[in-house]
């Protein structure tokens, strides 16, 4: 599950005729807690890859395969798309309908370029015999950059739909609220990123 | 490659006379039902108010009804287990093969904790907690749905594995290297995978959603420290789920992996780790037996201060003793596995962490006894239950605490001693708690109070069961029995496995009169008639609505004064207000998508269990597709109009106020 319906929150705390309170904070708080267990998922890949990592089974082990300088403009990307992210999100906020779709493209294009890359890596790897089902620490690699590299995936097609939808319902409440959920997803993910770029990569050729 | 995949006819267990006759009689009973429903014309009636329903009453009715359906199957698989142990004594082969009693022992276990006691305690928390905390009904009401219809899916996956390939033999925690592919080639652990796979997310999700609900629903007035007691220990559990599960569901996909792609997490070669799976599974296997019993923990608090007619004895230690044990049970999971060989002092650390649950444990146990003391205690069922728990749990507590001692455990892991141990624990504490919801919410629930004379023979019968089945097994664990035996060659053993298998039988009649009860109370159900919503006389929100409740739970949302707060409306007199005009109620309306969701989500599992992949791809794609055209559906809400509201809300204070003349109330 990579996703929570930025779902219409419809029960009103209160019995006032006619008076729609603001739920879109309830979507986002149950999102951000979505986000928290979606985390402990990568602590699992994380934790698992920590224990696997050494256990190359007469294969290559980080040092030999990472090469930091192709990873750091990935990285860069990845980095950027938060930023351009931000700059769609103040724009929305700012009802500037046009100016969200051209940030949301940028991002979009950045993400694109990201997973492109992470593609390109693995191809690389598989062809020179180096594919997740060689060794342990393979397999630990794949799964827990490919688990975010799926995730990065879900957030792009996520994206897509936004900007379908923006482009055609303009920025309402609810599509404000569904931006801030892809928002909070898109920067979670990037924390991640970082996090396999520093336990992954650097870490990984020390 | 074959367009079915793995599937052939040779799937199905024509061979097999105890699955044949056991398919017959399911679907002989299905179709049985469907004559009924259509019979009564009862279709629409199914589909509308309740399948396509997320009114989280109706869906905890029906998470209630899932878990009493998985209880026959897996008590079952259970007598089947206990009538082979007791045949297949002194070199007999009894009547199970072992590849079939394997199946039986992994099913039992799976099906009791994941589709038996998960539902039962979502089923009651579904109905109960919008209630207490005075809303209308969960955060996102469509997810609700969802998630028990994807609860439901792992369910009859499960099911079907019955009768169409095989279970998997490998014990509910499903091992490395045993559940990999080179020693379980067969489909058994992929239905075990899928089907907790996807329960796993729908428990998740209610996880999330009754976490909003609670943090941001609750009725004006009502601060963190006066939710009552079962929306607590209900919402430490559902912090427990959200910390949890996640760790489930990532080292199922790491077991998939491993089967369908050949990767090396946990195999024996390429540098795999079958101890990581191990860890991970207790990470998430310890906070689950957790989640099992804090709920549990909360209704024995609700019954008790009601029907001692007093408040509950120290509520505020009560909501930090949960607390200490929701955050204790993630420290403790490697007692699970003190033989895997690590040092002294990290087996001392997870073993004295154990022993220190003993502690919050007892301060429960010493609240519930000040709560009795000097109060007028009503033998009622939920009571029983109760009573019986205190008993029984302390017994299995104890128990506990001896097998956290890593020198014992040396000797008693895995033997028969802890399968007596945990059976103590999950029937003499979660099982009885649920019981004892059950009685004390049903008439809630459905409008009727449920028979106390059969309630009372079935309480008996499980207690007194429990014990005659169940104390052999410490007997046979310190004679030297392991568990997973399928016959047995000791002379010495015989005795216990026969009274272990007596007391299997009178929990089976247990079980028959709890069904005996209900269809007494239901035949009788206008002479048990619940006219005033609250018949126990009690003390938090969900009594002042009737029973069963209105659809929006309240017409007008209460203002929260005190941690017993119907008692203090009643006090107050502001009992049963009856409003000259009511504002309308902004209400969801039903949806099919959750069902819709579910089954294709399903067939993607089935189809991934038999390698049909074409045919998963469909699931998927269909089931992303029913999500997004939910998510651009805009006709999902209605208002619930003033003359509506007026016309239930008297016909409830009218027959309450009528009942309750000349009656006084009492806190």
């Amino acid at each position: 599950m990579s996703s929570i319906p930025a779902d219409i929150n419809i029960i009103n705390h209160d019995a006032h005729a006619h008076e729609h309170h603001d739920t879109g904070g309830d979507t986002v708080f149950g999102f951000w807690l979505y986000l928290m267990t979606d985390c402990l998922l990568f602590a699992s890949f994380f934790a698992t890859y920590a224990v696997l990592y050494m256990n190359t089974a007469g294969g290559v082990s980080g040092k030999d395969i990472f090469e930091l300088d192709f990873v750091a403009v990935e990285t860069a990307a990845l980095l950027l798309s938060s930023i351009t992210f931000g700059f769609a999100m103040i724009s929305a906020h700012a009802q500037k309908k046009a100016a969200t779709l051209t940030w949301l493209a940028v991002t979009f294009a950045f993400g694109v370029v990201f997973i492109s890359m992470e593609v390109y890596e693995f191809h690389h790897l598989i062809s020179h015999g180096n594919g997740p089902q060689r060794s342990a620490f393979l397999t630990s690699f794949f799964s827990l950059v490919g688990l975010h590299g799926l995730h990065v995936t879900a957030g792009l097609i996520w994206m897509a739909t936004m900007m379908i939808e923006v482009s055609r319902r303009g920025l309402k409440p609810a599509t404000v609220t569904r931006l801030s959920c892809l928002s909070l997803f898109w920067h979670f993910l990037d924390v991640v990123w970082i996090c396999v770029f520093t336990v992954v990569y650097l870490m990984g050729v020390m | 490659m074959s367009l079915l995949g793995k599937l052939t006819l040779d799937a199905i267990p024509f061979h097999e006379p105890i699955l044949m006759v056991t398919m017959a009689v399911v679907v002989i009973a299905a179709a049985l039902i469907a004559a009924l429903v259509t019979k009564y014309k009862k279709w629409g009636v199914l589909w509308h108010d309740w399948i396509t329903s997320i009114d989280h009453k109706r869906l905890g009715v029906m998470y209630i009804i899932l878990a009493l359906i998985m209880l026959f199957r897996g008590f079952s698989d259970a007598i089947m287990m206990r009538a082979q142990l007791a045949l297949a004594t002194g070199g007999a082969t009894g009547y199970l093969p072992p590849e079939h009693y394997d199946q039986i022992f992994t099913a039992h276990g799976v099906i009791m904790i994941i589709f038996m006691a998960m539902p039962f305690m979502i089923g009651l928390m579904n109905i109960v907690l919008p209630l207490q905390i005075g809303a209308r009904d969960v955060a996102f009401p469509f997810l609700n749905n969802l998630s028990f219809w994807l609860t439901a899916g792992g369910a009859i996956l499960i099911n079907i594995s019955l009768f169409c390939g095989e279970f998997a033999k490998t014990g509910w925690v499903a091992y490395p290297p045993l559940s990999e592919m080179s020693f379980s080639p067969g489909v058994g652990v992929d239905y075990y995978i899928w089907a907790l796979q996807i329960s796993g997310i729908g428990t998740l999700l209610t996880a999330v959603n009754f976490l909003v609900t609670v943090f941001k629903m609750r009725a004006p007035g009502m601060r963190l420290m006066q939710m009552p007691i079962f929306t607590w220990t209900c919402t430490w559990a559902n912090i427990l789920i959200a910390a949890s599960f996640p760790i489930l569901t990532a080292v199922l996909t790491m077991l998939t992996l491993d089967r369908y792609l050949d990767f090396h997490f946990f195999t024996n070669e390429a540098g795999g780790n079958a101890m990581m799976y191990i860890n991970l599974f207790w990470a998430w296997g310890h906070p689950e037996v957790y989640i099992l019993i804090l709920p549990a923990f909360g209704i024995f608090s609700e019954v008790i201060s009601t029907f001692t007619g007093k408040r509950l004895f120290g509520y505020k230690s009560m909501v930090y003793a949960s607390g200490a044990i929701s955050i204790l049970g993630f420290i403790v999971w490697l007692h699970h596995f003190f033989t895997m060989g690590s040092s002294a002092n990290v087996n001392a650390f997870f073993g004295v962490m154990t022993m220190v649950i003993a502690v919050p444990t007892g301060v429960k146990l010493f609240n519930w006894l000040f709560t009795i003391y000097r109060g007028r205690l009503r033998i009622t069922v939920p009571v029983l239950w109760t009573l019986g728990f205190m008993v029984t749990f302390t017994i299995g507590g104890m128990t506990g605490v001896l097998l956290a001692i890593p020198g014992a455990d040396y000797v008693l892991h895995n033997s028969l001693f802890l399968i007596a141990h945990f059976h103590n624990t999950i029937i003499g504490g979660a099982v009885f708690g649920y019981l004892a919801g059950f009685a004390f919410w049903f008439p809630k629930a459905m409008g009727f109070k449920l028979h106390e004379g059969w309630g009372k023979a079935s309480f008996w019968c499980w207690l007194i069961g429990f014990f005659v089945a169940f104390m052999p097994l410490y007997v046979l664990g310190f004679l030297g029995m392991t568990r997973r035996l399928n016959h047995t060659n000791n002379p010495d053993w015989n005795i216990w496995l026969y009274i272990a298998f007596v007391g299997a039988v009178i929990i089976m009649f247990g079980i028959l009169f709890q069904v005996v009860q209900l269809i007494v109370s239901f035949k009788n159900r206008e002479a048990l008639k619940d006219t005033t919503g609250d018949p126990w006389n009690g003390h938090t929100l969900e009594w002042s609505t009737s029973s069963p409740p209105q659809y929006y739970n309240f017409a007008t949302i209460p203002h929260v004064h005190d941690i017993d707060t119907w008692t203090d409306m009643k006090e107050k007199g502001q009992a049963y207000q009856q409003k000259s005009s009511y504002a309308p109620i902004h209400m969801p309306k039903n949806t099919a998508a959750g069902v819709m969701m579910s089954a294709c989500f399903t067939t993607f599992c089935f189809a991934m269990i038999w390698h049909i992949w074409w045919l998963a791809i469909v699931g998927v794609i269909a089931g992303i597709t029913v999500f997004f055209k939910r998510c651009y559906t805009s006709d999902v809400d209605y208002y619930v109009q003033p003359e509506e509201i007026l016309e239930i809300e008297s016909a409830h204070n009218a027959s309450a106020t009528t009942f309750n003349q000349g009656k006084e109330f009492s806190a």
